[in-house]
């Protein structure tokens, strides 16, 4: 049995990955990963906020009150979230002017309430430091595998670098124009998921509900 | 005399063995975490805008060099010199450094402002400068380009960007936007290159009204329009319109247009 530290840090990576098992977060996956670069920026940003508010929110659990817990912890992401702009405002600016508002919404980013709500209420903080890190590289890892096939495939380059060279600068590669669209973004995640769940298959859900009327297939009889 | 019994426990243990949804405690500690947010905002806001201010200003230099490269050889050997021009007349303003005057601040200040009346102001600005610094590029002492500040509102707010035009004060070079709030993937796309790249050549009148602007829909090459008008941004209605109403207000006769005939004549 592994040590619970090293255990809770482990599974969010494949186990119970926030976007390809919990499928969370998938907006901003979709909105910034056009590029591999600000799939990266955007990952770390979410890494250190959500390491942050898990740790200081399993700080105060033993006397969060019920009823503003909600509260209590959106006013602390949401500090966090702001901080984590203007850091990128001050070091990166060309970065944070690509990600625009998807930086302030990192705020809505449904894994970081969820693993606040979910793990850092309930479990000291050293465990909570390592949740928050194992979610969000679990999250990064995705995006980079997205960001990284959608500027390979949509413009033959790697973080601005030649990779392929595209036919209008006399190479072979001709790139797909749908990379770098938005949707492209649900297929890659879609078939991640897909590998996933066939290498895993406890991770694929369960029917919620039955048909009442099952409808019969044509030509099946 | 053991005295250890019975003494009272600190105000810090008592506060802490309240139960959680006292409302005593649950004010004090929203307050609390309140606070301390705020404080963490106000101190990387604070501690972070000088650093942010030298971004936007070198990110403002850069959208003048890209206006400068669009020209024939990189626009290689021409000189930028800032210069300060007084709208009303159109003539230079001497004595002015025109590389510490800041035209948003005079928009501000009643004395170095004029109210822009309501039926003229089609892009919303409602006071403007009466002064405003232009960036004129010359070769061998010979204007070859010219950069004029422009604003207006937009979709989101107030859009802030730099039109370059040719020595004939009727080509553009460019158009770039350094400053908007406009909504990603849809009206923040005139920040992108293959939209501004379409302005390049593109002719501000033609000799009697200005006809620049944003079209509907694709601009087919060889209509009436190609020569004066870009492809409209889809999903972008507002943008297009506050695009094409900051260019009318600026390069018509309320904005830069006695600028520019007086420009067009001296050659400089």
């Amino acid at each position: 049995m592994k040590h619970p530290m090293i255990r809770t840090f482990i599974n969010p990576l494949i186990g119970e990955n926030p976007i390809t098992l919990q499928v969370l977060g998938v907006c901003s996956a979709l909105a910034v990963t056009k590029t591999l670069s600000t799939a990266l920026i955007m990952s770390a940003a979410v890494v250190c906020v959500l390491t942050l508010a898990n740790v200081s929110i399993s700080l105060i659990r033993n006397q969060m009150p019920k009823n503003v817990r909600l509260i209590i912890q959106i006013t602390i992401i949401s500090s966090l979230v702001i901080v984590a702009d203007q850091v990128l405002k001050a070091y990166a600016y060309g970065m944070s002017k690509q990600l625009s508002v998807f930086v302030g919404l990192i705020v809505s980013n449904c894994i970081i309430l969820g693993r606040a709500e979910s793990f850092a209420m309930k479990n000291p903080v050293r465990l909570s430091l390592m949740d928050g890190l194992g979610n969000g590289l679990g999250y990064t890892w995705i995006l980079v595998v997205v960001g990284g096939v959608r500027e390979l495939l949509g413009t033959g380059k790697l973080l601005g670098t030649t990779v392929l060279r595209t036919g209008a600068d006399g190479g072979w590669f001709e790139p797909a124009a749908l990379m770098l669209l938005p949707p492209s973004a649900f297929f890659i995640i879609g078939l991640l998921i897909w590998v996933i769940r066939t290498l895993k298959p406890g991770q694929a859900e369960t029917e919620e509900f039955q048909a009442r009327f099952p409808v019969e297939r044509k030509g099946k009889r | 005399m053991p005295d250890i019994d019975n003494r009272r426990p600190g105000w810090w243990t008592r506060f802490l063995e309240m139960p959680n949804d006292r409302p005593a405690k649950t004010l004090i500690l929203t307050l609390t975490v309140a606070f301390m947010g705020a404080v963490l905002v106000t101190a990387s806001a604070v501690l972070l805008r000088p650093l942010q201010i030298a971004n936007k200003e070198l990110d403002r230099s850069l959208h003048i060099e890209d206006l400068l490269r669009k020209l024939p050889r990189g626009g290689a050997g021409i000189v930028i010199e800032p210069r300060v021009v007084d709208l009303a007349t159109g003539e230079y303003v001497p004595g002015i450094d025109a590389s510490r005057f800041d035209q948003r601040q005079a928009a501000m200040e009643p004395t170095e402002s004029v109210e822009v009346p309501a039926g003229t102001d089609i892009a919303n600005l409602s006071r403007r400068a009466r002064k405003a610094v232009v960036y004129v590029g010359s070769r061998y002492g010979k204007a070859e380009l010219v950069i004029l500040p422009v604003r207006g509102q937009g979709y989101g707010s107030m859009m802030y960007g730099y039109m370059g035009l040719a020595a004939d004060a009727n080509t553009v070079i460019g158009l770039s936007f350094y400053e908007h709030t406009e909504t990603p993937g849809l009206g923040a796309l005139i920040d992108t290159a293959d939209w501004k790249a379409q302005w390049q050549g593109k002719l501000v009148s033609d000799g009697a009204v200005i006809r620049i602007g944003v079209g509907r829909g694709r601009i087919e090459p060889g209509s009436n329009e190609a020569a004066y008008q870009v492809d409209a941004l889809t999903g972008a209605t507002w943008t297009g319109a506050g695009v094409n109403n900051l260019l009318h207000y600026w390069l018509g006769p309320d904005g830069f247009g006695p600028y520019l005939a007086k420009f067009r004549e001296r050659g400089r």
